[in-house]
């Protein structure tokens, strides 16, 4: 007796968990089948839905700019009906830990790099820290981070024209660690309040560094490391000592906003009875005509059968390794899904490093109910839908619309699956 | 500018017998290569690792592995002893999302450190060599268990042990059973099921055997009740501990007898089955990256665990959902070595549907003794802050009674809360048999 479900989901990121969430919330039962930890923890944690068409940007209103996209683009097939339903499922799931829920319009977040990032919903950390605050601010870098420099980051958000004064300083965490200790080295320490040399708390050490440098600043950002799992305590605590408010910025990988998100999904799933295989990788499957009746794990070189009445394929883009490439073509490993590009791989980029790829929109072809079809229009498969970065179409790095994608594919495959399985 | 930018000589087409490994000699001895150039530093290894979370001294699994391979092919380079800090439990290999062997190239690295570079009359080496040889002492103390059981917790002897030996005296040595799982099964003549179709092959462990026969047993009673033939071959340890102290040589000897008892069995229709995760995961995984014994492979591809194997040959819900215990409630620890196999979520998967039966994951932290690694005088104190969370997680749970699949787990669990600790096989049998 193999194992059996209603809804298989194929992937371990935020595609996959929403539309695992999607086909639960249709009473069915839901099986997730990830292979490694996902792309969320190279992620920043925000979720940006839409903020730039063709390279013009930032724009305010993520609906109004959808119709601005390519027909072949998945927000055009999902409509802003799709979209909406993919953020409230990621509202239900992640609960009050973001925000950014009241508004249809983009909240402008300062990143690591300086830039000013239009995007949907953000950790309630990153909140005091938008760019549309009249407040203004202290950026506050550590010695040993080398990849986030305060100075650089005060200087470029202001040179992005935001209405506030802001200024960086780069002082020593009050530990010292190894020269290249990891951001969750220094999350750890704030979370546990660990001692300083002198014995006192390294919470309040820092506050007291951070107070010297406090001139007539309005609020403090720190590079995302401010606790894990006590970090609403640790952000509590340096703001009533400071008296302003204080605030994360997302960082690179590995990301804590981004590794937060993974493990509240993960408990948004558990909750929600959503069942986990973990660790092994989808290779195959077993099909009776147009329908895929099992995915094949690979559990250790032996395959082993996962059944299901309907399956989801969210197992990302080219850095998830959803989309696989050679030297001669574009696939899609598991199904072996049509990606349209040329054959010629010269084609599939530009020389400039921010130009207009090709390569950045590889990807399946979906129909209106995201199921992937064939080069001549037809479903791959009847019990087969795919959402995430495995759809192609979007170039959601120009377009600050990867989560958006996600969601909104989820939704659409998710729920679909769960009706019809 | 570039050739990539400029590809001068040849047209995509003509390129396309190109085997990028041909440049390097033929490589016929295992080095520290494999996969080390799909590492593009993305860190996730190093936010995985346990040991890197509480040592900030240790360097973690991405310089243990890829760095260290580039920094060896100038030939003068050493293994940096750094890799004796790291405890084998695999959690690199899961985070690392382009598949690099981590954990071959750590095994590989530190069984060349060991065979180079350290001193073979050292405390450290013989310290080493007697931990991950434990099955000998364990066939020699299980003899006379109660005297054995006695004289390894006397204060004195963990005194000798940890000033002249190096292991903590902070641990007590668990207990011997009066009767090995072997000596049982023999006594009652073997397996009391015969079946041409379902035949399984029994790879217990040292640990079921001299010191959890319970275990064993329940594994046993459910397979039979499941109409399942079961065989009990002659074996010898798996390999882990002799692995994570970098004894290949020890553990290539062990292995070369497993493969062979059991491949023969899986030529007459036997699948192997381990209730220890990280036996199965040494057949699953270890054994072909590391050996190159006759069988290999097939013993890789039919090993199973336990509970794994009735989920996805019988309906294991349905009995589960059919069945009732008495009231209980269990703090359940998924060990490293059963995350890698994709095995971390199915005890408690299964057990929320048994009737009488609460149990609550602890956690994603390791426990910390990963196997040998918490018995070390020097490491007793890293192994411990590791598991620290786990700790907490389960004296927050609502059952006072642990539930893990790793031996050495379970052992940790109980020094670290005082809990008694079961394997998920013991709850299966007192729900199906």
């Amino acid at each position: 007796m193999p194992i059996r479900e209603d809804v298989l989901v194929v992937g371990g990121g935020l595609a996959a968990a929403t539309a695992a969430l999607a086909a639960r919330e249709t009473g069915k039962s839901v099986r997730l089948v990830a292979h490694k930890k996902s792309t969320l923890r190279q992620a920043s944690g925000l979720i940006d839905v839409l903020g730039y068409v063709d390279g013009d940007g930032p724009r305010a209103d993520p609906y109004g700019a959808m119709a601005d996209l390519p027909d072949d683009h998945p927000y055009r097939l999902v409509g802003e009906e799709g979209v909406r339903e993919g953020l409230r499922i990621f509202d239900d799931a992640v609960g009050d830990a973001y925000a950014g829920g009241h508004t249809d319009t983009n909240a402008l977040v300062p990143t690591y790099g300086g830039t000013v990032k239009p995007t949907a919903r953000y950790p309630n950390s990153v909140a005091p820290g938008l760019a549309s605050i009249d407040e203004d601010a202290l950026f506050v870098g550590f010695e040993s981070t080398t990849d986030f420099s305060a100075p650089v980051v005060a200087d470029h958000v202001v040179a992005a024209g935001v209405p506030f004064e802001a200024r960086g300083v780069t002082i020593p965490f009050p530990i010292r660690f190894r020269d290249d200790a990891r951001a969750s080295r220094f999350a750890r320490a704030l979370d546990r309040d660990e001692t300083t040399d002198d014995g006192r708390g390294v919470r309040r050490v820092l506050a007291e560094a951070v107070e010297e440098h406090l001139t007539d600043e309005e609020r403090v950002g720190f590079p995302a490391m401010l606790g894990d799992d006590h970090d609403a305590e640790v952000r509590e605590e340096l703001e009533s000592r400071l008296g302003v408010s204080v605030f994360e910025v997302p960082t690179g990988p590995p990301s804590l906003l981004g590794l937060k998100l993974e493990d509240r999904l993960f408990e948004a799933l558990d909750e929600a009875g959503v069942r986990l295989s973990t660790g092994n990788p989808a290779v195959g499957y077993e099909a009776d005509g147009d329908r895929i009746e099992a995915v094949y794990v690979d559990r250790k070189r032996k395959e082993i059968p996962y059944h299901a009445e309907q399956f989801v394929l969210a197992t990302g883009g080219l850095v998830g390794k959803g989309i696989g490439s050679d030297r001669e073509r574009v696939t899609e490993p598991v199904f072996d899904c049509y990606v349209p590009h040329s054959e010629d791989r010269y084609d599939w980029s530009e020389s400039a490093a921010f130009g207009d790829h090709a390569f950045a929109r590889f990807g399946v072809v979906p129909d209106e109910e995201m199921r992937p079809t064939t080069a001549s229009g037809e479903p791959e498969f009847a019990n087969l839908r795919a959402a995430g970065g495995v759809v192609g179409g979007a170039d959601v790095a120009r377009e600050k619309s990867a989560s958006g994608v996600s969601l909104a594919t989820a939704a659409v495959a998710g729920g679909r699956a769960g009706e019809e399985a | 500018m570039s050739d990539a930018e400029n590809p001068s000589n040849p047209t995509p087409d003509e390129q396309t017998d190109f085997e990028p490994v041909q440049v390097f000699d033929d490589e016929t001895e295992m080095d520290l290569r494999p996969g080390a150039d799909n590492c593009y530093k993305c860190t996730s290894c190093d936010t995985s690792c346990p040991v890197a979370e509480v040592d900030d001294d240790f360097p973690g699994p991405k310089f243990q592995g890829p760095e260290q391979w580039r920094l060896k092919r100038k030939d003068d380079e050493d293994i940096d002893d750094s890799i004796t800090s790291c405890s084998n439990c695999m959690r690199c290999d899961n985070a690392c999302p382009s598949s690099v062997p981590l954990s071959q190239m750590h095994n590989t690295a530190r069984g060349e450190y060991v065979d180079e570079q350290m001193d073979k009359l050292s405390r450290e080496y013989l310290r080493n060599r007697l931990l991950s040889n434990y099955r000998i002492m364990a066939e020699i103390g299980s003899k006379v268990p109660r005297l054995t059981n006695f004289a390894l917790n006397n204060s004195l002897v963990q005194k000798f042990n940890e000033k002249v030996l190096g292991i903590t005296a902070e641990r007590d040595f668990p207990a011997f059973a009066e009767q090995t799982f072997r000596e049982w099964w023999h006594e009652r003549g073997g397996a009391q099921v015969s079946s041409e179709e379902k035949k399984i092959a029994y790879f217990h462990g040292c640990y079921s055997n001299y010191n959890t026969p319970e275990v064993a047993k329940a594994l046993v009673r459910v397979f039979e009740k499941f109409g399942y033939e079961i065989a009990v071959p002659r074996q010898r340890c798996s390999g882990t501990p002799m692995f994570a102290n970098g004894m290949l040589d020890d553990a290539g000897r062990a292995a070369e007898v497993n493969v062979s008892e059991f491949s023969d069995l899986i030529d007459e229709g036997y699948d192997v089955i381990a209730s220890c995760t990280s036996c199965s995961m040494s057949l699953r995984q270890e054994y072909p990256e590391l050996f190159e014994f006759h069988g290999t492979a097939e013993v890789s591809a039919h090993t199973y665990e336990a509970m794994e194997y009735l989920r996805i040959h019988e309906d294991l819900e349905a009995e589960i959902e059919n069945a009732s215990v008495e009231e209980q409630s269990f703090a359940y620890h998924a060990p490293c070595h059963a995350r890698n196999q994709g095995l971390e979520h199915q005890a408690v998967e299964l057990f929320r549907e048994l009737d009488g039966v609460n149990i609550e994951d602890v956690g994603d932290s390791c426990s910390g003794i990963s196997g040998t690694y918490g018995w070390k005088e020097e490491k007793y104190d890293t192994s411990m802050k590791i598991g620290e969370e786990m700790f907490d997680h389960m004296e927050h749970a609502e059952g006072n009674v642990g539930m893990t699949e790793c031996p050495t787990c379970s052992m940790q669990m109980e020094h670290g809360t005082g809990y008694d600790i079961k394997h998920p096989l013991q709850l299966l049998e007192e729900a199906l048999v």
